[in-house]
């Protein structure tokens, strides 16, 4: 067992944790943040991204003890005070979403290709998705979803 | 899926990583992970003990200057994307590391893992070797001729880690592949390299190691055109062959996508 520190969300957490425990099952079951899901298992599906160190990464190709120090955000950390984050609203105005299964995912794929890019064209957008699986192959209107909310939030911005 | 139990331990400089490798037999460098993980999830690899060297500071750089692009082995895809200064040099090796796997996989991957790994549809080993890049070790220097050996094999011997990969500069270069629409891994990928003394063409993804074809070389060194390479093709019986492609259909996606490249760079 290693000592693994990290903040997760803003809180600073410590745990006792087997070398191979994936940064996934690090945070859903030693943390309990469900948000996180587990897809393909095979770093295809894009279902557990997360941010570490503020670039959107698949924690079940890593370990939990690579975040060691890191700053890691999940999709439980995007609202803040109640307020959910624009591509959240987004998500929700344009109903990018059918089972929901891949949401978390394609959410926190969102929020660090507008960081990266700003306001995106969909055949951008749709580049930037190839990371990302939805089974329900409910592509269009994530894809304007993720539209929408590059717009408001470059707005914003400007 | 959980791997077999291992030990994970951090080098925190090259000199670290090389008393680490050699206090255990078996133990392996873990760099991004993106392939590395994915096998020992499936239980396909097992090391005993795992070294981490995607920290090491002396070896995250690019530096472009004396006719060549340098990048430290731990340099993840995303920086060499986005250089500047590689999009300026060589725009084809800014473009091909655009275009491995998702924008996350890029976030995390690293060069130095990738050619270490050789996996037979990696793209960055049709850069190596078709750039002719040299491969430098905490040992040597090894020319990419004389580096991809065979199916996830390289010249690299037991203790040896990458600590660069220096591509020279050529006049005009370009990268084209097939991209499986699952995993973005390449059907078959070809990087198109024009330099003063000559060409050179390698193929990935469609053979088990990534190869030459010094018959499209020949045929561009005398009209550097598409026209040149639309009749060479490749021998269908050396390329892979499954459930996403035949290996006829490999072998012709060699010649379409080396027209696609010489057209671009051309």
């Amino acid at each position: 067992m290693t000592a693994v520190s990290m903040t997760v969300n803003g809180k600073p957490v410590t745990a006792d944790v087997e070398d191979r425990t994936l940064l996934v099952y690090f945070l859903r079951e030693t943390l309990r943040l469900t948000g996180t899901h587990i897809g393909c298992d095979t770093s295809q599906c894009g279902a557990c991204v997360v941010h570490v160190d503020g670039k959107a990464m698949k924690s079940c190709t890593m370990f939990a003890v690579q975040a060691e120090g890191a700053q890691v955000t999940t999709i439980e950390g995007l609202a803040k005070d109640g307020k959910l984050h624009p591509v959240q609203e987004a998500f929700r105005d344009n109903h990018g979403l059918q089972c929901g299964f891949c949401t978390p995912g394609m959410i926190m794929t969102a929020v660090d290709m507008i960081r990266r890019k700003g306001a995106m064209d969909r055949d951008t957008i749709r580049h930037e998705l190839e990371g990302n699986i939805c089974r329900c192959t409910g592509y269009h209107n994530i894809v304007s979803a993720i539209e929408d909310a590059s717009k408001r939030m470059t707005e914003k911005v400007a | 899926m959980i791997t077999y139990p291992f030990t994970y331990k951090r080098a925190k400089s090259v000199a670290e990583a090389e008393t680490l490798l050699k206090a255990t037999s078996e133990s392996k460098l873990l760099a991004g992970g993106q392939t590395l993980i994915a096998a020992m999830k499936m239980r396909l690899a097992n090391p005993p003990e795992l070294i981490d060297i995607s920290g090491i500071k002396e070896l995250n750089y690019i530096r472009v200057g004396g006719g060549q692009v340098a990048i430290g082995a731990a340099t993840i895809h995303y920086d060499v994307a986005t250089s500047a200064e590689v999009a300026k040099a060589i725009p084809a090796l800014a473009h091909l590391a655009g275009v491995i796997g998702d924008p996350a996989v890029r976030h995390k991957g690293t060069i130095g893992g990738s050619v270490a790994n050789n996996d037979p549809a990696a793209d960055y080993p049709a850069a190596v070797l078709a750039l002719g890049a040299t491969i430098k070790t905490n040992k040597r220097a090894i020319k990419a001729d004389d580096f991809f050996t065979g199916m996830f094999s390289t010249a690299l011997e037991d203790g040896e880690i990458i600590t660069e990969i220096a591509f020279p500069i050529p006049e005009k270069a370009a990268y084209k592949k097939f991209a499986n629409p699952a995993s973005r891994y390449a059907m078959a990928g070809v990087f198109v390299a024009k330099f003063k003394d000559g060409i050179r063409v390698a193929a990935t993804g469609a053979a088990p190691c990534v190869f030459r074809v010094p018959e499209m070389e020949a045929a561009l060194a005398k009209n550097f055109t598409p026209d040149a390479v639309a009749n060479i093709a490749v021998d269908a019986s050396n390329m892979n062959s499954d459930l996403h492609g035949s290996a006829e259909y490999r072998a012709n996606l060699v010649t379409v996508m080396a027209k696609r490249a010489v057209a671009e760079a051309a």
